[in-house]
């Protein structure tokens, strides 16, 4: 299933401030969660995760340090601020809204079948 | 054969990564970040069972094509090169366009030159009596070209061209119409504020229209800083090869100085307007951004100096000496500490934590706000006892204007340096301020005659 530009674009910030929230992490393991929470369907363009990333750190959203495991490599790990917690939630009572009302919609279509929620709930 | 495969892969990245870096988009931070990316990806694909050669080519298929990817990072990070405004994998045919760029710049210089002469085909002559006509319109002869050519090569929309125009003719209306006499104040104000009011039109054609957008409002700013210091150079050149001229001239027994005065002078100032804006948009890689750096030097100079200023007042138990110069004076302190800290905010890394250069500037602005505050008290005494004119006005407005701008800047400054918010607030909030200064200068133009009945 192919999701179309927009809708990938419009879910990135709250995807990936819901996955800091669980913990602080780096870029290339947010979007294997991304991948997993979505099955596979969301499917990014892997290097454009960044310049997102350091968005949502020039607006104060998210924080970076470069930090080097013990026998690996150096590597950038963002953690959320309280103001990216804000906007998180900020973003999930706007998505309620879209879902729940989409899914108003699907309910009085009588040709589409109703399907169960988006998996976007799953993230959080 | 593991070992063949393992160098094979080394030196495919090394080739990745030495392609990165000619990207002048990409941070050396950057690269390495999006490094370790693919290794990651790399390493899962071949625990999946491909081999290193593959797993290399899927990894850099996944990362996406990298004039997308720098165009992304050129979009986030603008302060980086704010200069190159085609974002690299644009609409092509630029190759074109930048051979064209040389004529077009003269073509705009050469016709900002003659325009100022175009008053004297009509029997206005600039040194004599019709000089207050050229201190009105002074900035209508050359703004208007560099509109122009930055509407040329930004290829603004016809809308964009027609709300440029139409501002350009009020401008007209507005300096011409009104019949202010020769020693009016509001004359003066008008040769003040009009170049100021177009200066911030230029700015819409400089962002192609897209005057809505933060960032290209903080590009507007760092072009107005970079300019002026290529102007101020044009300048000191021209004086120099004026000095020779006439010396020379001179040593023949022949009189260059009124070729000087009526040709050399005013024509030269016109086309330098258009050359300094050219050189900005042009040299910008070669030489650095001259603004911050001066900046840099110039904070904690005036830091100290204002703070000095301060403990003599508090010393001494002077008060400030109220004379008719002085919110003038004030006025233009304030321009000079919300010029630091623009340019300081201009080249600074949004996402660096705060530091000691930070809080000098906000040492630097506070104390500024301290003294203009001290001045603001004892004026508000004059007017009330002299009532308004013009000049006070003006100046009083300004003053307002600036130190609304400067407190609210020192607030959210505080909130920075203790960690509370992010600096991109207060970069917000400068490129949001823009606003007021045009309304502010519009207002000085177009209302200011009317309401003091021109005087």
């Amino acid at each position: 299933m192919h999701i179309t530009k927009d809708l990938v674009a419009a879910s990135a910030t709250p995807l990936v401030l819901g996955i800091l929230a669980e913990g602080e992490s780096y870029g290339y393991a947010i979007l294997k969660q991304v991948n997993e929470l979505s099955g596979g369907q969301l499917e990014w363009t892997d290097g454009l995760l960044y310049p997102l990333l350091h968005r949502l750190e020039r607006l104060g959203h998210v924080e970076s340090a470069w930090k080097t495991p013990t026998g690996g490599r150096r590597r950038k790990y963002y953690r959320i601020t309280d103001q990216g917690w804000a906007e998180l939630v900020e973003q999930r009572r706007q998505w309620v809204t879209v879902v729940d009302a989409l899914r108003g919609v699907w309910n009085g279509t009588q040709s589409i079948k109703p399907i169960p929620a988006p998996a976007l709930e799953a993230g959080r | 054969m593991i070992v063949d495969s393992d160098n094979d892969l080394e030196r495919q990245i090394a080739e990745w990564r030495a392609y990165m870096h000619r990207r002048r988009e990409l941070l050396h931070t950057d690269a390495e970040e999006l490094e370790d990316h693919l290794r990651s990806q790399i390493t899962d694909l071949t625990a999946g069972g491909l081999r290193a050669d593959e797993a290399f080519l899927i990894a850099v298929k996944r990362m996406g094509s990298l004039d997308e990817l720098s165009r992304e990072f050129a979009r986030e990070h603008s302060e980086r090169l704010w200069k190159q405004l085609v974002l690299p994998g644009e609409p092509d045919a630029h190759a074109g366009r930048s051979r064209r760029e040389l004529p077009v710049m003269i073509f705009c210089a050469a016709a900002a030159a003659l325009a100022i002469k175009v008053p004297a085909l009509f029997g206005l002559d600039i040194s004599g009596d019709d000089a207050s006509f050229y201190v009105r319109n002074l900035s209508l002869f050359a703004l208007p070209a560099l509109a122009a050519y930055f509407a040329w090569q930004r290829r603004v929309g016809v809308r964009v061209i027609g709300v440029l125009a139409l501002l350009f003719i009020l401008a007209a209306v507005a300096a011409n119409a009104y019949p202010l006499a020769a020693d009016s104040q509001s004359l003066v104000l008008t040769a003040i504020h009009l170049p100021l009011a177009l200066w911030l039109v230029v700015g819409v054609a400089y962002v192609g229209g897209d005057w809505r957008s933060d960032r290209r409002r903080m590009d507007f700013i760092r072009f107005t800083g970079e300019w002026l210091i290529y102007f101020v150079l044009i300048g000191l050149g021209g004086g120099v090869l004026i000095g020779f001229t006439i010396g020379t001239f001179d040593a023949i027994g022949l009189d260059a100085e009124e070729f000087i005065n009526s040709w050399l002078l005013p024509c030269g100032a016109m086309a330098a307007i258009i050359v300094a804006a050219w050189l900005v948009e042009a040299k910008q890689s070669v030489i650095e951004n001259m603004a911050p750096v001066l900046t840099r030097v110039f904070t904690p100079l005036f830091a100290v100096a204002l703070l000095a200023f301060l403990v003599a007042v508090a010393w001494t138990n002077n008060g400030i000496d109220v004379q008719r110069d002085v919110l003038i004076l004030f006025d233009l302190l304030l321009v000079v500490v919300l010029g630091l800290l623009l340019y300081a905010i201009s080249a600074r890394d949004l996402a660096a934590r705060p530091g000691l250069f930070d809080s000098l500037q906000l040492g630097l602005v506070v104390s500024a706000l301290i003294i203009d505050i001290m001045v603001l008290l004892a004026i508000t005494g004059r007017i009330t006892e002299w009532g308004f004119s013009p000049n006070k006005t003006a100046a009083l407005g300004e003053n307002v204007i600036l130190l609304t701008n400067l407190a609210w800047s020192a607030w959210l400054f505080l909130g920075f340096l203790r960690g509370r918010m992010p600096f991109a607030r207060l970069e917000h909030w400068q490129t949001r301020y823009m606003i007021v200064y045009a309304l502010w200068a519009w207002t000085v133009v177009l209302a200011f005659p009317v309401v003091f009945g021109f005087a």
